[in-house]
């Protein structure tokens, strides 16, 4: 039984009256772009009380994970009802009450794959904030080649010894715990002796150095790992392997699909403060929107950009009827050209004032060089062409 | 509103319509009729008519099947991937729904299919119905029609034209314009067929001090843009769905030439360069379709805010064709140049089918002003 009403007007009105008795006032109403993420986890500062006690509010009724079931920290609900949920979050302008990547990755991995004690023991841990995951998938010898991963797990009965690197593990000088993909068999096929391994970042032997990119930021480490011992087991049935051992690719491509999927047509930039993008630019100044070629380039971006967001709805519908398999990568190959393009022309349309790190056009530059790696992480766009082209066109490979 | 993915109804609507048009009408068809002199095929449209698709959009109380928008957009994607050319566009879409609302006997001649249609709005290169100029002056309650309108697609086969004229005010205003709907034997008016390049029916028609009263005007006198934007954004949303199921079609023949086609000892489809460019294709042809669905949807059901949903499928459309017809003719190399090989047909159809209802400038400014740019 849930803890909210089934009846989709009783639940509506559940809904709204929790959010407005625990989201505090000074949380809801800032535009999504200047929102301060809640990431949870042992080593988080919250930037307020009020955000800590919207986590933990809304953790104690499983709505940091709507539609996990309840025994494992979710809400259970059902899609109608996650869809009430949501609207009623944009109508109150409440945040996301957690964001993590135990939330997005890990969690959908464990629900497909993991053993019901590796479920109980982690789920709830990330659905209350209070274990921060990173991911570590590509090392700096395997990048869009994902299989060819050489950081390797030998078999010391009781424990795996775990040595080598990974790259782009995002936050990972933050993380409390990594879900890494690591080699344990080396003579097997390059995709069949992997295993995808749940590893404590505090063990000894774990280091992390962020990178810094050329936006500036630092959201990517390198994670070193040396000698780290990680127990086969956390307790009873709690495997540090999730699915079989030597098939942890199969785990790794249910979670890229899945990853796939879930990338947008782009939010359009903090500068945007909750403006279309017509609104926007017919505000500036320097008759922005008389230059033909701006306004010719705006036209057809905001063309492709809505047909952008009906594609990801109808290719949403899909995916819950069925699902959309590999033609997923056109979603992200599509969507993330297309962010790109929209930043392309942010900073035409900022002119000098863009050029700035922190001028009047805010973080646009630094966002706009963010969004050069959309199209490379998670499987660049030549990855994905390719992925279409042989899986879903069947084109010939020789 | 309801969901973009096809429902079980509408499978079943596209198989049926893939099925028959597969047997019936595959672009061979067009090529007789090309080699005919013929824009349609008569005995093809009967058939079509007699499974309810001329009545797509009439009432059933009128002998319609009336299955909607949504559906017209089904059948005419599955027109465009064979170009089979009718009278569908205009008579079972543009003028069913102008006249929808208006008690009329024709309803049912339309939904039979022996009544054909033909809007005549554009009086120059470029589609704009409030730069209409030709005139329709007002003595009681009788009206004279002089002017000159072009590119009047099916004008030469048509047995009646609704025609766009001004009553009052100067062109470039939406106010003063009144829809006609007359009988296209009717004195003073003369039809030249127009030879396009898709070998389909245009005509340019003459109107020389035609007489018209009040019971030839559909709608308010003075308010005829209004008694036609709905049926243009019909007709432009089933010309999108046509340009995307022609692109659809288009693209399944170079995706199949790639598998078969081999150069330096290989597979041409092997080579990474095409395949990309396959893949961009495929990803274009998926994105445009769902903007297909999205304004039959809307037009269903909200019919009065379907302007930018309209406008964004044809649009897209109108670039997803001229990409994928362009790639076509490339792909297949010195064969896609040639009359005999069916890829010219689609890239001609593209070509005609971008300019006709507004091109791609025209539905982008239309964008542009619905959101506010």
């Amino acid at each position: 039984m849930s803890r909210f009403s089934t009846e989709p007007d009783l639940f509506r009105q559940e809904i709204a009256s929790y959010i407005s008795d625990n989201c505090s006032a000074e949380l809801r109403g800032i535009p999504a772009g200047r929102r301060e993420v809640c990431w949870g986890g042992k080593r988080f500062r919250f930037s307020s009380d009020a955000q800590r006690d919207w986590m933990n509010a809304a953790a104690a009724v499983g709505l940091t994970a709507p539609r996990w079931p309840e025994a494992y920290g979710g809400a259970g609900l059902s899609r109608e009802q996650e869809k009430i949920f949501r609207e009623e979050m944009r109508k109150a302008k409440a945040p996301s009450p957690l964001e993590s990547f135990g939330l997005w990755m890990l969690g959908p991995a464990l629900l497909a794959f993991g053993t019901e004690e590796q479920k109980t023991h982690f789920l709830p841990q990330i659905t209350r904030g209070e274990i921060r995951w990173c991911q570590g998938y590509s090392e700096p010898g395997a990048g869009s080649d994902l299989a060819s991963v050489q950081t390797r797990a030998e078999d010391k009965g009781d424990h795996w010894l775990v040595n080598g690197s990974k790259i782009w593990t995002s936050y990972a000088n933050h993380a409390d715990w990594i879900f890494a993909l690591v080699r344990t068999d080396r003579e097997a096929p390059k995709h069949k002796g992997i295993s995808f391994m749940l590893i404590d970042m505090e063990s000894e032997g774990v280091s992390t150095k962020p990178i810094k990119l050329i936006s500036g930021m630092s959201p990517f480490c390198e994670t070193f790992f040396d000698n780290v011992k990680v127990p086969k087991s956390y307790g009873e049935g709690i495997s540090s392997i999730v699915g079989e051992q030597n098939r942890g690719w199969d785990v790794a491509k249910h979670l890229l699909t899945h990853e796939r999927t879930m990338i947008g047509g782009g939010g359009g930039g903090g500068i945007l403060g909750g403006r279309s993008l017509g609104d926007f630019l017919n505000s500036l100044e320097d008759g922005v929107m008389d230059d033909p070629v701006i306004r010719s380039e705006a036209m057809e971006l905001e063309i492709d950009s809505l047909a952008m967001a009906m594609t990801m709805e109808r290719y949403g519908d899909m995916a819950k009827a069925g699902g959309v398999g590999n033609a997923s990568a056109m979603l992200k190959y599509y969507g993330t050209e297309l962010n790109k393009r929209r930043y392309e022309l942010l900073m035409s349309a900022g002119g000098a004032y863009a050029t700035e790190w922190d001028g009047p056009f805010g973080s646009t530059a630094p966002e706009w060089l963010r969004t050069k790696a959309n199209s490379i992480e998670g499987g660049t766009s030549e990855v994905m062409l390719d992925i279409i082209s042989k899986r879903v066109l069947e084109l010939p490979s020789k | 509103m309801t969901t973009l993915m096809l429902t079980e109804d509408e499978t079943m609507l596209r198989d049926a319509a893939r099925g028959f048009l597969d047997g019936a009408a595959p672009v061979r068809n067009l090529r007789e009729n090309r080699d005919q002199g013929r824009a349609f095929d008569t005995g093809l449209w009967k058939e079509m008519a007699q499974m309810g698709w001329a009545g797509v959009l009439v009432s059933e109380d009128n002998g319609g099947s009336d299955m909607g928008h949504r559906a017209a957009g089904i059948l005419a994607e599955e027109m465009g991937q064979t170009l089979v050319a009718s009278p569908f566009i205009s008579s079972a879409v543009i003028a069913a729904t102008a006249l929808r609302n208006a008690a009329s006997d024709r309803l049912a001649g339309i939904a039979d299919g022996s009544l054909l249609y033909a809007l005549a709005v554009d009086e120059g290169a470029k589609h704009g119905p409030a730069k209409t100029a030709m005139s329709a002056e007002k003595s009681g309650n009788a009206f004279r029609l002089s002017g000159r309108k072009t590119f009047v697609a099916d004008g030469a086969s048509a047995d009646r034209v609704l025609v766009l004229a001004r009553t009052a005010g100067s062109a470039g205003e939406t106010e003063g314009l009144t829809l006609f709907d007359l009988d296209a034997s009717r004195a003073g008016i003369s039809r030249s067929a127009k030879n396009t390049v898709d070998s389909r029916d245009f005509a340019q028609i003459d109107f020389d001090g035609v007489e018209a009263t009040g019971d030839d005007v559909v709608g308010e006198v003075d308010g005829g843009h209004a008694a036609i934007a709905r049926a243009l954004n019909a007709g432009q949303a089933a010309l999108s769905a046509e340009l995307t199921g022609l692109s659809a079609g288009a693209f399944a023949m170079t995706a199949g030439y790639l598998k078969e086609r081999r150069q330096f000892d290989r597979i041409i489809g092997t080579f990474q360069a095409l395949q990309h460019r396959a893949a961009h294709m495929w990803s274009e042809i998926e994105v445009t379709a769902s903007a297909i669905a999205n304004a039959g949807r809307v037009l269903d059901e909200k019919p009065d805010e379907s302007e930018l949903a309209v406008s964004i499928a044809k649009a897209r459309a109108t670039k997803t064709a001229k990409l994928v017809v362009s790639e076509g003719v490339q792909m297949h190399g010195g064969i896609g140049m040639t009359d005999e090989f069916d890829m010219g047909f689609y890239m001609k159809r593209a070509r005609v089918g971008a300019e006709w209802l507004g091109d791609y400038g025209y539905h982008a400014a239309r964008v542009a002003r619905a959101r506010g740019f």
